[in-house]
C-alpha cells in the first residue's frame, strides 16, 4: 500500500487500497455501455436534422419501413405529448414538454443534430441505409447561435410560447430569454459610492463539452407484457427509469434499468437521449435494440456546457477590502430553457465576504444542443470573470493575490448573496495552504508568470439508499445505487470496513439495478462518497444493531448489554456476564438459529453537504511570436473534508484542473455561418493530451464537514472552477495584457499581443 | 456483401473470422469475437482507446481493416495478463489509482507496454509524448504517467538483478 | 448498396491492374489512417480497396549512391527507425514522424500523406524542401514527378486514372547540408498543422550555398517558396536574410480562415516558423542535435 494513512484514529479511512473493480478495469473485463449485447438484438440509429432551425413539415418513413431488415421506425408521433410542466423526476426538475422534444423533434428541429426519426434494423449497414430512405420535408428558418444575437429584439425566436420569466411586468412578446434571475445582498449602489477603486470588465466564454471518452450507449428489451429492461451508461439509472416512464407512459416498476460501467460523464450522462428511443423501437419490433452514439453525434447532439457573457464590477477600499460587487451573466441554455445560470450567479461571489452584492442572470435559448451539467455547472463561467477581475484589483493595489483573497475570504458565519450562511468551511485554510506551499514560495522561473484563482461549489446530498448483508462466513456485501465513475466503490467499502471493524478486503461493494435497491439520486453534485456514503454507514449501523441482537440471543442477554468493537460483539460491561467476544463470522454462522439472515438497510434524504473551496496556482510561459502557452507548474489545493481514499481525491483535483486548463486554452464549440458545428471530433475539439501538461500537484486540506460522521465533503466539482482564471491570470501577467475571452488559443493570444505591441511602443 | 474469411493469431491463439471488406479490426474484435476490452471512443484514431498491437506495432484498431489481419499477429488487452497474473503495468495502474472511470485504461496499458518494449528507460517527457494519442478525461494523466515511470524503473531493476 | 471489394496486390503491376479495373472507384490502402476515417464519414466511397502493404518495394527503404528511396506504403514508425535516413534527412523524418499519434505512426505512410493531398500534410513541406521526386506507375508505365507538382488542390493529385505512387526518392546530400521541419499546432500533439515549414540548407563555412523552402497549410497546395530560398542563399542566416525570407513566406501565403486558424495568424506564423526552422537546419549542419520527444 503506497503511503501511510493520514488519520491515525482510523484503520481504513485515509488509506489507499486497490479499488474493488480494479482488476476488471485493467484487463478489459469490465463491461461498459457498448459492451452489452442480447440474443436477437437489433441496431438502432438516429436520423438527425442537418438544419439548426427548421419546421418539420412532414416525415415519410414508408420507404425505410419497406427496406428488408428494417424492423421498426419511430418519429415524434410515437411519443405522447407532454404537458408544459416542470415536474420532479427523481429529484431533478424537468419540463416534460421540452424533454420529449429534445429526445425527438416534434414541430421544429431546433439544432443541427436534433433527432427527427430513429430506426431499428438487423445490421448497422441496413439501419444506415434506412435512415437515408426517410424523407423529411424541412422549412428552413433563420437561426441564431450566439447568446448576444439571441437576446436582440429582432432575433429568430425558437419558442413562440416563451415569455421571459422573472420580469415585471411580464413581457407581452415571446423572446429567447427564458428567465431573468436576481440575487441581492446589502446595497450595491451604496457600496460602490464608498469604494476607492472600482474595476469593471466584460468577459466571454464558449460552449465546451464534457468530453467523456465513452459515447452514450443503451440497450433496451421490451416484452409483450409491458415489462422493459434497459442497460445504460448513465450517472443515474433511477433517473433513466424516471424519464423513460414519463416519456413513454409506463410505470416506473415496469422499467428495470441496470447501469453498466460508465466511461466518464462529468454531468453529461445525467439525462436521457437514446434510452426512450431504444425502448420504443424495442416495443415496436419485439426485439432488443442496441443504440450507440458516434463521437460526432456526441458532440452535435449531447449536452455541452454553455458559454456565456459575464459583466463584472468590483469596488474596493485601497487596503483591498471589497465593499461592493456586481455581476451580470447571460448564459446559453441550448435549444430549450434550463442553463446553469442560477448556480453561476450564486457561485460568483461565494468565496468572499462582501456586504453589498447584486447579481443578475439570464437564461437564453439559441439553436444549439440543449446544455447538460458539466462539473460544477455554471460556476467556472462566473469564476472566470470574477477571479480575473480580482487579479486586476490585486495588480492595481499592488497586493499579493492570495493576501487580497484572504482579506475578503468567506468564513464560518459569512452570509452568501443567495441567502445561505456558511457553517465550517475551509477557504482560508486552502488559501494559506497555497501561500505556504513550496510552489508559491518559489518564484516563477525566468520568463514565466504566475496566476492564482479560487473557486467554490455547494456540493449536494439528496436521496440515497443502501443495504448491507453478512454472508454465512462473515464477509460483507454493501449494496448501493450509484454508478461508480471514479472509484466510489473503494470509498464506500472503506467506510463500511471502518464502521464494521472488518478488513477492507472482506467488504464487497455492489451497485444494484433499479429493481434491486431503493432510489438513489444521480452520481453527481459530488454527492456519492458524502450522501451514499452516509447511507452505507447507516445501513452498516443498522446491521450492527441486528448483530448485537443476535449476540445477545447467543449469550441470552439483552441487546443493550452488547457493544460492537473492532468487528466483534463484546459484553458492554462485567455486569453483563463473562463472554468471549463473538466475531462477525461466528455470529453469521449461527444466524439461522438466531433469527435468520442478518442485513442492514438505510434510506435517507441527506442534507448538510459541506461546500468546497479550491485555490489553484499556475506557472506558465507564453511564446510571444506564436501565442503558444506552456504550463510549467500547477498546484491545486482544496478543502476536501476527510479524504477517504486520498488517491482518488487527488485524482479528482488533477482531472478537474486539467479539464479547466483545456477550457482555458483550446476547447470550444465552433459554429459555421450555416449554424453547423465545425469541430465535432477529438481532432479539432482540442482536449489536453498528456504532453500538454506538467505534473498536477495537489494539496488536500482536510477541513472536516461537521454534518458527516467521517467529515466527508464532496470533492469532484470544485477543481474545475479555478483553472480558467488561474491560467488566464498567469497569461495576463506574462504578456501584460488582460485576456477576457475564452479560450485563450494561440491565434487569439497572438492577436492580442500584436494589437497591443504598437500601442505599448507608443506608450 | 460477400464476407471475407480471415485467418489470424489473436493473443497467441489461431483465430478465424468472417468479415465485411470494409469492417474495421475493432468492430471484428468487439462484435464478432467478443473481445470488448478494446473500446471505441472516436472511430477516427484520435483517442487511442482501441489500441492494439499488430505484428508488434502499436496501432488504433479502428484504423485497421479487418481483412488486413490475414496472417498477422494481433495482441489485445485481453492477452496482457499471464493467466491469473496481472502484467506489472496492470498491477501498478490499480495500485497507483491510474484510472478513474477506466474506459481509456486498456488503450493506455497496451500503448504503455509497447513503449517499455521499445524504450525501457523513458524520460517523463518521452512517456507523455508517446501516450499523447491516448486521451484520458478523468485523471489529468498525472497518475498514469507516474505508474508507467514506476513500472519502467521496476522492470529495469528486475532486468539488472 | 454497391459491393465493396478488398484486394491484396502481390506486386505493383497487379496493383496498377486492379486500380485501372476499378474505374475511378479504386483506393490504395497503405496505412489507411485517412482512408478509413473518410470511409466512416462517407466522404470517400471506394468500390475496390487495394492493399499494397504486401508488395515488398512498397514497404522498404533503400539507399543507392547516397539517395534514399522510400516505399510509398512504408509506415512512419519504420521510417523513424532508419538510422542513415534519419542522419541524412532529419527534417523529412521528423515531419513524417509528426503525422498523428504513436498509434497512427504504426500505420501512416509518406505516400499516403502525399496522396491524401491535404494542404496541411506534415510530411509534404519537408519533402518539398528536400527536392523529393515521386515515382508513379500506371497502365502507361512509370514516370517521375517533383513532389511540389504532385498535388493540384485540396484532395486532388496529378495522378492519371490507374496510376499509383510507388516510392519517394530523396536526392544525395552534399556535405554540410541538413534540413528541418516545424509546424504550429495549438496543442503539443494530435493536431493538424495550422502552418508547416520545411527548410533544407547546404552551407559552406557560415554561408548558405543552397536552400529550399516548403510551406504548408497556407494555400490550396503545399508551396515551394523560391523567394524565401533566394533570400537565404548567400547569407550567413543573419537577421536581415531571415527577415527577408520570413517576409517571402508570409507573402506567399494565400490561406483561409477556418476552425484551425485565421488568415492573419497563418500569414504571421509562416514567417516565424521559417526563421526557427532555418536555425535548426543550421544547428544540425553544425552538429547540434534537435530531436523530437517520441
Amino acid at each position: 500500500m503506497p503511503d501511510g494513512h493520514s488519520h491515525p484514529k482510523y484503520k481504513w479511512i485515509g488509506t489507499r487500497p486497490d479499488r474493488p473493480d480494479g482488476a476488471d478495469k485493467v484487463t478489459g473485463r469490465a463491461r461498459f455501455g457498448a459492451d452489452f449485447n442480447l440474443p436477437g438484438q437489433l441496431v438502432g440509429k438516429v436520423l438527425r436534422s442537418p438544419h439548426p432551425h427548421a419546421i418539420i413539415a412532414s416525415i415519410d418513413t414508408s420507404k425505410a419501413e419497406a427496406l428488408a431488415g428494417v424492423k421498426a421506425v419511430v418519429t415524434a408521433k410515437d411519443f405522447p405529448e407532454q404537458a408544459n410542466l416542470i415536474v420532479p423526476t427523481g429529484e431533478m426538475q424537468v419540463n416534460l414538454r421540452d424533454i420529449t422534444r429534445n429526445v425527438m423533434a416534434r414541430e421544429k428541429a431546433l439544432y443541427e443534430g436534433h433527432p427527427v426519426a430513429a430506426v431499428a434494423a438487423t445490421t448497422e449497414a441496413v439501419a444506415r441505409a434506412a435512415l437515408a430512405l426517410i424523407e423529411v420535408r424541412y422549412e428552413v428558418l433563420p437561426h441564431v447561435i450566439d447568446v448576444t444575437d439571441a437576446m436582440k429584439p429582432d432575433a429568430p425566436v425558437l419558442h413562440d410560447h416563451m415569455i421571459t420569466e422573472g420580469v415585471t411586468p411580464a413581457p407581452t412578446k415571446a423572446s429567447n430569454v427564458a428567465k431573468r434571475i436576481e440575487f441581492k445582498k446589502g446595497d450595491a449602489a451604496a457600496g460602490f459610492a464608498e469604494a476607492e477603486v472600482v474595476i469593471e470588465k466584460d468577459y466571454t466564454t464558449q460552449a465546451v463539452h464534457q468530453g467523456y471518452i465513452e459515447p452514450h450507449a443503451a440497450l433496451a428489451s421490451a416484452s409483450e407484457d409491458g415489462q422493459v429492461q434497459v442497460w445504460s451508461t448513465t450517472q443515474g439509472h433511477f433517473q433513466v427509469r424516471g424519464f423513460c416512464a414519463k416519456l413513454l407512459n409506463l410505470e416506473t416498476s415496469q422499467i428495470r434499468v441496470t447501469p453498466t460501467e460508465i466511461g466518464g460523464g462529468f454531468g453529461g450522462k445525467t439525462v436521457v437521449y437514446l434510452e426512450p428511443l431504444a425502448i420504443k423501437l424495442s416495443q415496436k419490433s419485439g426485439r432488443p435494440v442496441k443504440m450507440t452514439m458516434t463521437r460526432e453525434e456526441v458532440f452535435r447532439a449531447s449536452g455541452p456546457a454553455p458559454g456565456g457573457n459575464v459583466k463584472v464590477r468590483i469596488g474596493a477600499k485601497k487596503d483591498g477590502r471589497i465593499v461592493a460587487a456586481e455581476c451580470t451573466v447571460e448564459m446559453q441554455a441550448g435549444a430549450f430553457p434550463g442553463s446553469p445560470v442560477g448556480p453561476a450567479c450564486m457561485c460568483a461571489y461565494a468565496c468572499y465576504d462582501i456586504d453589498n452584492i447584486h447579481i443578475v442572470g439570464f437564461d437564453v435559448v439559441s439553436n444549439r444542443p440543449k446544455v447538460a451539467a458539466y462539473r460544477a455547472p455554471g460556476a467556472p463561467i462566473s469564476a472566470w470573470a470574477v477571479e480575473s477581475t480580482l487579479d486586476m484589483l490585486a495588480l492595481q493595489l499592488g497586493m499579493d493575490p492570495i493576501d487580497l483573497r484572504l482579506k475578503n475570504a468567506a468564513k464560518k458565519g459569512t452570509k452568501t448573496a443567495y441567502g445561505v450562511t456558511f457553517n465550517t468551511i475551509g477557504l482560508v485554510e486552502t488559501l494559506e495552504a497555497i501561500k505556504n506551499s513550496e510552489h508559491y514560495r518559489t518564484p516563477p522561473k525566468p520568463g514565466h508568470a504566475r496566476g492564482i484563482a479560487a473557486g467554490f461549489w455547494f456540493n449536494v446530498g439528496a436521496d440515497s439508499s443502501a443495504a448491507s448483508h453478512v454472508g454465512e462466513d462473515g464477509s460483507v456485501t454493501v449494496i448501493s445505487g450509484n454508478p461508480d465513475i471514479g472509484g466510489s466503490r473503494a470509498s464506500l467499502a472503506l467506510m463500511a470496513a471502518e464502521e464494521l471493524g472488518v478488513d477492507y478486503e472482506k467488504v464487497r461493494p455492489v451497485i444494484a439495478d433499479t429493481a434491486s435497491i431503493g432510489f438513489n439520486f444521480v452520481t453527481g453534485g459530488s454527492r456519492v462518497t458524502f450522501a451514499t456514503g452516509l447511507a452505507v454507514v447507516n445501513s452498516v449501523r443498522d446491521m450492527i444493531r441486528e448483530l448485537k441482537v443476535r449476540a445477545g440471543k447467543i449469550w441470552n442477554v439483552d441487546p443493550e448489554g452488547v457493544i460492537w468493537e473492532n468487528g466483534m460483539a463484546k459484553p458492554a460491561g462485567s455486569n453483563v456476564g463473562d463472554f468471549e467476544p463473538l466475531s462477525l463470522a461466528q455470529i453469521a454462522a449461527q444466524a439461522g438459529k438466531t433469527g435468520g439472515p442478518i442485513n442492514g438497510h438505510a434510506q435517507l434524504n441527506v442534507t448538510g453537504a459541506g461546500p468546497g473551496f479550491g485555490v489553484h496556482c499556475c506557472d506558465l510561459s507564453v511564446d510571444a511570436d506564436t501565442g503558444i502557452v506552456t504550463i510549467d507548474r500547477y498546484t491545486a489545493a482544496q478543502d476536501v473534508g476527510t479524504a477517504i481514499h486520498p488517491s482518488y481525491v487527488e485524482g479528482q483535483l488533477q482531472g478537474g484542473a486539467v479539464q479547466g486548463i483545456g477550457w482555458a486554452l483550446n476547447e470550444e464549440y465552433i459554429y459555421n455561418a450555416k449554424g453547423r458545428l465545425d469541430n465535432p471530433g477529438f481532432l479539432d475539439y482540442r482536449m489536453p493530451v498528456a504532453s500538454d501538461l506538467p505534473k498536477i500537484e495537489t494539496i488536500l486540506v482536510e477541513v472536516l464537514n461537521p454534518t458527516h460522521p467521517y467529515g466527508v465533503r464532496g470533492v469532484g466539482e470544485v477543481p474545475i472552477v479555478p483553472p480558467t482564471a488561474a491560467v488566464g491570470n498567469a497569461i495576463s501577467r506574462a504578456i501584460g495584457i488582460r485576456m477576457t475571452d475564452l479560450p485563450m488559443s494561440p491565434p487569439r493570444l497572438s492577436e492580442a499581443i500584436d494589437e497591443a505591441t504598437p500601442r505599448m511602443a507608443a506608450d | 456483401m460477400a464476407k471475407i474469411h480471415v485467418t489470424t493469431t489473436i493473443n497467441g491463439a489461431p483465430t478465424e473470422f468472417l468479415c465485411d471488406p470494409n469492417q474495421t479490426l475493432l468492430d471484428v474484435l468487439r462484435d464478432n469475437l467478443g473481445l470488448t476490452g478494446s473500446k471505441e471512443g472516436c472511430g477516427s484514431g484520435d483517442c487511442g482507446a482501441c489500441s492494439v498491437m499488430v505484428d508488434d506495432r502499436l496501432v488504433c484498431s479502428c484504423l485497421v481493416l479487418a481483412p488486413e489481419a490475414e496472417g498477422m499477429k494481433i495482441d489485445t488487452i485481453e492477452g496482457m495478463a499471464d493467466g491469473d497474473k496481472l502484467h506489472p503495468l496492470q498491477k501498478k495502474f490499480v495500485e497507483m489509482a491510474a484510472l478513474q472511470c477506466g474506459i481509456c485504461t486498456p488503450g493506455f496499458l497496451v500503448a504503455s507496454k509497447a513503449l517499455l518494449a521499445k524504450n525501457p528507460n523513458p524520460t517523463e517527457t518521452e512517456v507523455r509524448y508517446w501516450l499523447a494519442g491516448n486521451l484520458c478525461r478523468c485523471t489529468g494523466y498525472d497518475k498514469i504517467i507516474n505508474a508507467v515511470m514506476e513500472v519502467a524503473a521496476e522492470m529495469r531493476g528486475a532486468a539488472n538483478a | 448498396m454497391s459491393e465493396i471489394q478488398y484486394r491484396t496486390a502481390k506486386n505493383i503491376k497487379e496493383a496498377v491492374t486492379l486500380m485501372a479495373a476499378a474505374k475511378g472507384k479504386g483506393y490504395i490502402l497503405a496505412g489507411g489512417t485517412d482512408l478509413l476515417v473518410q470511409m466512416k464519414a462517407g466522404t470517400r466511397e471506394p468500390g475496390t480497396i487495394i492493399d499494397v502493404k504486401k508488395i515488398p518495394e512498397m514497404v522498404r527503404i533503400t539507399e543507392k549512391g547516397g539517395a534514399f528511396t522510400i516505399g510509398a506504403a512504408t509506415p512512419a514508425a519504420v521510417i523513424g527507425e532508419h538510422p542513415t535516413l534519419r542522419k541524412a534527412w532529419p527534417g523529412v523524418v521528423e515531419a513524417i514522424n509528426l503525422i498523428g499519434s504513436t498509434q497512427v505512426q504504426g500505420r501512416a505512410s509518406a505516400g499516403g500523406n502525399l496522396c491524401n493531398a491535404s494542404p496541411a500534410a506534415d510530411s509534404v513541406p519537408a519533402l518539398v524542401a528536400a527536392g523529393c521526386v515521386v515515382r508513379v506507375q500506371g497502365p502507361e508505365g512509370k514516370r517521375d514527378i517533383p513532389v511540389e507538382e504532385f498535388n493540384v488542390g485540396p484532395g486532388k493529385t496529378s495522378l492519371k486514372p490507374g496510376e499509383i505512387v510507388v516510392s519517394l526518392t530523396l536526392p544525395k546530400r552534399p556535405k554540410n547540408a541538413s534540413d528541418a521541419y516545424l509546424r504550429l499546432i495549438p496543442r503539443t500533439e494530435m493536431d493538424i498543422a495550422v502552418v508547416g515549414v520545411g527548410v533544407s540548407l547546404a552551407m559552406k563555412g557560415d554561408k548558405v550555398v543552397d536552400a529550399r523552402v516548403g510551406l504548408g497549410a497556407v494555400a490550396p497546395t503545399v508551396l515551394l517558396v523560391d523567394k524565401a530560398a533566394k533570400a537565404l542563399v548567400g547569407s550567413t542566416l543573419d537577421d536581415a536574410a531571415l527577415d527577408a525570407a520570413a517576409q517571402a513566406c508570409s507573402d506567399a501565403c494565400k490561406p483561409i480562415d477556418d476552425k484551425r486558424g485565421t488568415v492573419k495568424y497563418r500569414t504571421k506564423i509562416a514567417g516565424v516558423l521559417l526563421k526557427r526552422a532555418a536555425m535548426i537546419a543550421r544547428d544540425r549542419i553544425n552538429g547540434i542535435e534537435h530531436r523530437g520527444h517520441r
